[in-house]
């Protein structure tokens, strides 16, 4: 995989995620954000390994994820600021953002909630012919949650195209992997019997080429595949930690945690040009996102009644008969 | 004992606090509920004091959260489980319908299930789906759960207890809203025992019943009414399951007029069952059919259209109008 392309979709992903902090701070995000930071390495390199008719299924930190598999930074902006001009008419916001035409089956508030829906979509391809995979994202904290494994057994009972990625991050919000997982994960990716393998999750090269040997097999029908990506989340669980700091992770450990920058990783591999001509563009995008975000409208709540079922029928409204 | 200005957040962790003092048997269970104290900070200091073995930092598995209980309660022990966020209810919610709620029945009264399942809930807070939801009338439907909900910081403190020294399951509904709003309180003088619904203020004209987080928007909505020469009775219910309707009848059939309160949607909604109790014993004096104000039928919306979605005190007082202009 071009390391320019890696490079730049890192580059794009933490440049979109800093961007989108100050719009929390300045109120156009309402609600929060769980930011990406430190983990773009994984949403990159798997992502660089996945066709655009591929399924992603992702999590409540999603916006690497949504943005590594093509949808438009602009439309993104503006559906975490919930406006009606976002990828989900700002009726997603941050943990729902989704793209179906570019196969980007949702980031999900609910952890664990994707595996068993992308290895649906995955199994699909029985029905439909062709040689499509599907990719399930999800944390340590999500391997605790049944229906996560639920998914890994059907997957590898009907040897289902997919892809499960562990981006494990060391945290399950403030609960430490060693106090929340029994055992392995890559244990439980054996127990299935599916190929399991833990990569460093900080290098997008070899992410890449780890999702690309599942992605392989997968394509060529062989099944199910577990991939532990290790990495470290350098910023807050979520940015309502900003302002209460919760002090589950020390400062050496933050420092040592942070001293592998996949954006350092991957940047070393450019000349100087071509890295700072990828900033510029991705600057530029960037900037057009935040103000395009802010310039466009806000939903009319008078529509909110709308799309609650595909036959047309409206919601009853709250108003009394 | 004096009264003093307290959180609900805080009278919730200080009854949490008294109830695991009163009895060894009490243990908390949740996610980052020890260490961190919860991340609406309800469990606070409470693993400092009084260990990890009784305030237990659990995986993110809600279903085997609350299936532990189920276990811990057969033996003997008074669990109480966090539930992070509303939404996040639903993967426990086998374990509570298929298990807690049906034990003691199925086992001819033998078992006891001494279980409290407590879930921040409603919106209001800027947060999104899965983190605005009000499910109690799911719980409120199963048969062989009690559904309660505290409005205030006095109530939270002696409810929480009462709930936790119960032998029934209870799910306890908890305002998020509410939780760093301060209220003057004597935590001395206990209200009303656990399962009765009270009459915060009186009045004559039309009954406005609420509970959790609408309360306060129903006492608002008296308040302005007043302006306006209408006197309105509030009343929380505070038990959503069982109902105490006493003094729902009573202040029905005195005032003629009833606005029922709450988040949740409409439909089949706990003004739903309110309203129907209301009308069949009630039918003779009622001046108005049972207005209910509630959240739409749709999915909690985006964070950017919640105000339109929950029920404000000029909706309130829209129900009052039309309760009047019958
Ligand atoms: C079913 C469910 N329970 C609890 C939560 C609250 N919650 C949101 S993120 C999170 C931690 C997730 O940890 P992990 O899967 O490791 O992902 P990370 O946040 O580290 O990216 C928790 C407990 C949730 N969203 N869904
Ligand atoms: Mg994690």
């Amino acid at each position: 995989m071009n390391p320019l392309e890696l490079y730049r979709v890192v580059r794009l992903i933490r440049r979109f995620e800093e961007r989108a902090i100050e719009l929390v701070r300045s109120g156009e995000i309402v609600g929060g954000i769980h930011p990406y930071i430190g983990q773009e390495a994984i949403a990159a390199g798997v992502c660089g390994a996945l066709r655009t008719d591929d399924i992603i299924t992702s999590t409540h930190r999603g916006h690497g994820h949504v943005l590594a598999k093509g949808a438009d930074p602009v439309r993104m902006m503006a559906e975490l600021a919930g406006r009606v001009t976002g990828l989900n008419k700002g009726r997603g916001g941050s943990m729902h953002a989704a793209d179906f035409g570019l196969g980007i089956f949702g980031a999900n508030g609910i952890v664990g909630a994707g595996g068993a829906i992308a290895a649906g979509a995955a199994w699909a391809r029985r029905y439909q012919g062709g040689d499509q995979v599907a990719v399930s994202f999800f944390g340590d904290g999500a391997v605790s949650q049944g229906v996560l494994l639920e998914a890994f057994n059907l997957a590898g009972l009907w040897n289902v195209p997919v892809i499960f990625v562990c981006e494990n991050n060391g945290y399950a919000t403030t609960m430490p992997v060693e106090g929340g997982v029994a055992g392995t994960i890559l244990g439980r990716g054996e127990a299935f019997g599916m190929p399991s393998v833990q990569v460093d999750g900080m290098d997008p090269a070899v992410v890449y080429e780890a999702a690309a040997e599942a992605v392989a097999r997968a394509r060529a029908g062989e099944g199910p595949s577990l991939i532990e990506c290790m990495t470290y989340r350098f910023d807050a669980h979520h940015t309502f930690e900003h302002k209460a700091r919760l002090n589950y992770r020390s400062e050496e450990e933050l420092a040592t945690g942070r001293s592998r920058d996949p954006l350092d990783i991957a940047g070393a591999r450019l000349s100087t040009e071509d890295r700072e001509a990828a900033d510029a563009a991705i600057e530029e995008l960037l900037a057009e996102a935040v103000r395009f975000a802010c310039a466009s409208p806000k939903p009319d709540p008078a529509d909110a009644m709308d799309h609650l079922y595909a036959t047309g029928l409206r919601a009853r409204t709250g108003a009394s008969a | 004992m004096a009264a003093e200005t307290l959180t609900l957040a805080k009278a919730l962790n200080n009854g949490l606090r008294k109830a695991m003092e009163d009895d060894p048997k009490v243990v908390l269970m949740g996610e980052d509920i020890g260490k961190l104290g919860g991340v609406f900070r309800i469990t606070d200091g409470l693993q400092k004091d009084f260990g990890e073995n009784r305030v237990i930092d659990t995986p993110l598995a809600e279903s085997g959260i609350v299936g532990t209980a189920i276990g811990l309660a057969i033996r003997g022990y008074r669990p109480v489980v966090e539930i992070q966020f509303d939404g996040f209810v639903y993967p426990a919610y086998d374990q509570i319908v298929s298990q807690l709620a049906k034990m003691h029945y199925r086992s001819r009264g033998k078992l006891k299930l001494p279980v409290v399942i407590r879930i921040p809930f409603g919106g209001g807070i800027g947060a999104v789906e899965h983190h605005s939801e009000s499910p109690e009338a799911y719980f409120a439907h199963t048969a062989g759960l009690k559904v309660v909900s505290c409005s205030n910081p006095a109530d939270a403190y002696w409810m929480i207890q009462e709930a936790i020294a119960s032998d029934d399951p209870i799910v306890f509904m908890e305002p998020k809203r509410r939780y760093y709003e301060k209220a003057s309180v004597d935590l001395s003088v206990k209200p009303g025992s656990l399962f009765t619904s009270a009459v915060l203020r009186e009045g004559s004209d039309a009954t406005i019943v609420a509970y959790g987080p609408m309360v306060k928007v129903a006492l608002e909505s008296a308040a302005a009414a007043e302006e306006d020469g209408r006197s309105i009775e509030v009343i929380d219910m505070r038990s959503l399951s069982p109902v105490d309707y006493a003094p729902i009848f009573a202040s029905v059939r005195k005032t003629g007029r009833l606005v029922v309160v709450h988040e949740a949607s409409k439909n089949l909604g706990i003004g739903a069952e309110v309203s129907a109790r209301v009308t069949e014993e009630c039918f003779y004096s009622l001046e108005a059919p049972v207005q209910r104000v509630t959240g739409y039928d749709i999915p909690y919306p985006a964070s950017r259209v919640e105000e339109e979605f929950l029920p404000d005190l000029d909706r309130v007082l829209d129900a009052v109008d039309k309760s009047f202009g019958w």
